[in-house]
């Protein structure tokens, strides 16, 4: 059996790297080479790494995925395509990493918010120079080997740029469809909410049926008193493998949501972090559905560095037959951030013998005046519970049904946004034994 | 409507039961009362299907058919209703959803179909108003944060509802206040039929000034130790129990 390694990688995108570097403006240039550097000498995260003992990246070893290339549009099925499009929000979609204007919906945002393709706002010097201060200052290429490889590799992605004092009506949201196999897909995306806007943005990653790696590095930076909420959701097919990481600056009293959907692929890895500045807030959602031998991983990074920030914090898992989940939360208090508030839960619900939860809270704490808490649990479904319900007449099987699904259920309501509401429920409701769950009676 | 024979149940190893002889006709009203861990919310339990416990010994027969041998759900489909002593908090899933669910289980079991959604809400907020609840408890998580009290009516709301034929009640009084007591009695009493048979497990005459029984029983370390006639409850307020538990060990 062929077994790929970093360096084969690197020889196989070596024509993608020129072509990429040609074409990028110079100190993207430099980026891309420095990230490169990077790369090649760690590779790949290794077991090893405290930070991905429980993410086995062996399937990059067994297949070399080659860079994806431009495809057409034509390979997506736009009526298919609306089971994850929103109607009611501005849209812009990518193709296996690459922009879409014909599938994106970008009529009437207000003056002065931009939605653009990465590689376009790239190539022109006046979005360039708005990016050089942005690209790669939310997380450095040194983090780990999929942001290096994303920082040097990535051919296009998202701008979305909004101006300060902008409450946008609408969502904005973020596409991706993979459509080919044995590909990487690599996706950067830079979000910047200027002080006291808000906007809620959406990031979707669907793939057809694919064995594809989808690479997704999102920056995002809020700014002074601005309110963003970011939501994702992982759908993508269930040969996939995801990388995906979301990298956040807030400034003083900025406000920041992530809700998280890990419903898809194979092996999806998700990273979030956020660094608070003074009096900022937080809140982390998440909720991990493993059916199969899927394994899905969630890791949340809460850097508290100023006084006075609050965090909140709940992931829930739900792993059925041999699916394995993984939850690893750090929450660390700067010295500095004296009157922190932050509050760290997992929950996982275990289906199956053979289903599998690690969760790994980590408070690091150098403040002495804060209020830090966390708790995690794993377990079976409550027998008192379904007793309850058999006793009111409902079959034992249902009511198993009934209370998974009212589990995961207190993520999904928490989704206010009703269409996107309505595509997270079907999409949790088809990963689970629907029996005896009617969706018009909730 | 039920008879228990002779019926012991154990915990493991742990006799609870010892020898429950019971006959309940149509449109009666048993009261059980007793001291604590004598064994009244087992004998609950046993009759409504709850796991974990053994029938070493006899039976109980509900309308001609074995209860003890029907999984839980299809009792409560045939019309057995436990009230809970301690109803159980189910987060995320409404109130609503649940009696939705559970009237269509009871219609698809006797071959009917599912409620019409107009006629299943004019039934449940009658049912509510009935019983002086807010309509808001109907969309709240099943017995999720409500007080012990709200618990206890949201019980008879659901028996209201769902329309049992064998109604077990077990200590619903306990925790509700003057108010509220009258108006579950209220509620109970409106459930009063000639079909309907209800077993009331208490520890206060004060329900029974209310719901009055035809029978009144005491349940004693797993045996039924006296039966009588409403009389026997206000006699047992008076004295307690210790007089029966004598006579038992002087027996
Ligand atoms: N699962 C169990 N394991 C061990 N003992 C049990 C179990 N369930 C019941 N018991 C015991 O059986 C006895 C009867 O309990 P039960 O709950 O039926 O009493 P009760 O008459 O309802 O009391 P109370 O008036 O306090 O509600 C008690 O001694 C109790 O501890
Ligand atoms: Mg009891």
């Amino acid at each position: 059996m062929a077994v790929a390694n970093s360096s084969q990688y690197i020889d196989a995108y070596a024509q993608t790297f020129a072509d990429l570097s040609e074409q990028s403006v110079a100190w993207l240039k430099q980026q891309r080479a420095d990230a490169l550097e990077q790369f090649t000498s760690t590779g790949f995260p290794a077991a090893r790494d405290e930070e991905w003992r429980y993410t086995q990246i062996s399937a990059l070893a067994k297949t070399l995925f080659l860079p994806a290339q431009h495809s057409a549009s034509i390979a997506v099925d736009a009526e298919w395509l609306k089971n994850y499009q929103l109607a009611d929000a501005w849209s812009i979609v990518l193709v296996d990493g690459f922009f879409s204007a014909e599938l994106s919906v970008l009529d009437g945002l207000p003056a002065g918010v931009v939605v653009s393709s990465l590689a376009q706002a790239l190539a022109e010097p006046a979005s360039a120079a708005l990016l050089t201060d942005k690209l790669n200052q939310a997380v450095n290429f040194d983090e780990n080997g999929f942001v290096a490889f994303n920082s040097a590799y990535f051919a296009d992605g998202v701008w979305v740029h909004i101006p300060a004092k902008q409450v946008l009506a609408k969502p904005i949201q973020i596409v991706h469809v993979a459509t080919q196999s044995a590909v990487a897909i690599n996706t950067r995306t830079v979000i910047v909410a200027d002080e006291q806007s808000e906007a809620q943005l959406i990031e979707t990653f669907v793939g057809l049926e694919g064995a594809y790696v989808s690479v997704a590095i999102a920056e995002v930076f809020v700014g002074q008193n601005a309110d963003v909420t970011l939501y994702k959701v992982q759908v993508e097919s269930e040969k996939a493998l995801h990388f995906g990481g979301t990298y956040v600056k807030q400034a003083r009293d900025a406000r920041f949501r992530h809700d998280n959907f890990a419903l898809g692929g194979l092996l999806a890895r998700s990273d979030v972090h956020t660094d608070l500045d003074q009096a900022s807030e937080c809140e982390l959602n998440g909720l991990y559905l493993g059916v199969k031998r899927q394994h899905i991983d969630n890791h949340t990074r809460i850097n508290h560095l100023k006084p006075h920030g609050i965090s909140r914090e709940l992931y829930k898992g739900v792993l059925d037959d041999k699916a394995r989940g993984v939850f690893q939360g750090r929450v660390v208090v700067a010295e500095d951030a004296q009157k922190t508030d932050s509050q760290m839960n997992n929950r996982n619900l275990l289906l199956s013998n053979d289903a599998e939860a690690d969760t790994k809270p980590q408070l690091e704490i150098y403040a002495d005046d804060v209020k830090c808490g966390h708790g995690v649990t794993v377990g079976q479904l409550d027998e008192k519970s379904i007793f309850y319900l058999q006793s009111r007449c409902v079959d034992e099987e249902t009511a198993r049904n009934m209370l998974t699904f009212a589990f995961a259920n207190e993520m999904v309501d928490k989704v206010k946004i009703k269409s996107l509401h309505d595509v997270i429920l079907g999409q949790v409701l088809l990963r689970f034994p629907q029996e005896g769950i009617d969706k018009e009676w909730l | 409507m039920l008879s228990i024979k002779n019926l012991h149940v154990s915990v493991g190893d742990k006799p609870i039961l010892k020898g429950i002889n019971l006959e309940i006709k149509p449109g009666e009203i048993h009261a059980i009362m007793g001291p604590n861990g004598s064994g009244k919310s087992t004998l609950s339990h046993i009759l409504s299907g709850k796991s974990g416990y053994t029938v070493t010994e006899g039976s109980a027969t509900y309308q001609g058919k074995d209860l003890l041998d029907m999984p839980p759900e299809i009792r409560a489909r045939e019309g057995v209703f436990l009230a809970f002593q301690y109803p159980v908090e189910i987060p995320g899933v409404s109130n609503v959803y649940l009696l939705k669910a559970a009237l269509n289980s009871i219609r698809k079991h006797h071959g009917q179909s599912e409620v019409d959604a107009m006629d299943f809400l004019t039934l449940v907020k009658g049912k509510v108003r009935l019983l002086e609840m807010d309509e808001k408890f109907l969309y709240r998580a099943v017995n999720e944060g409500f007080s012990g009290g709200e618990k206890k009516r949201n019980e008879i709301l659901q028996m209201a509802i769902l329309e049992p034929k064998l109604c077990i009640l077990d200590e619903t009084d306990s925790g509700l206040d003057i108010d509220a007591l009258k108006i579950v009695s209220e509620g109970v009493n409106s459930l009063r039929s000639p079909d309907r048979s209800f077993v009331m497990v208490t520890h206060y005459q004060r329900l029974l000034d209310y719901i009055k029984p035809d029978f009144v029983h005491v349940l004693a370390h797993g045996q039924i130790v006296k039966s009588g006639g409403p009389e026997l409850a206000l006699e047992l307020e008076e004295k307690g129990y210790s007089w029966l538990e004598d006579a038992e060990a002087s027996a």
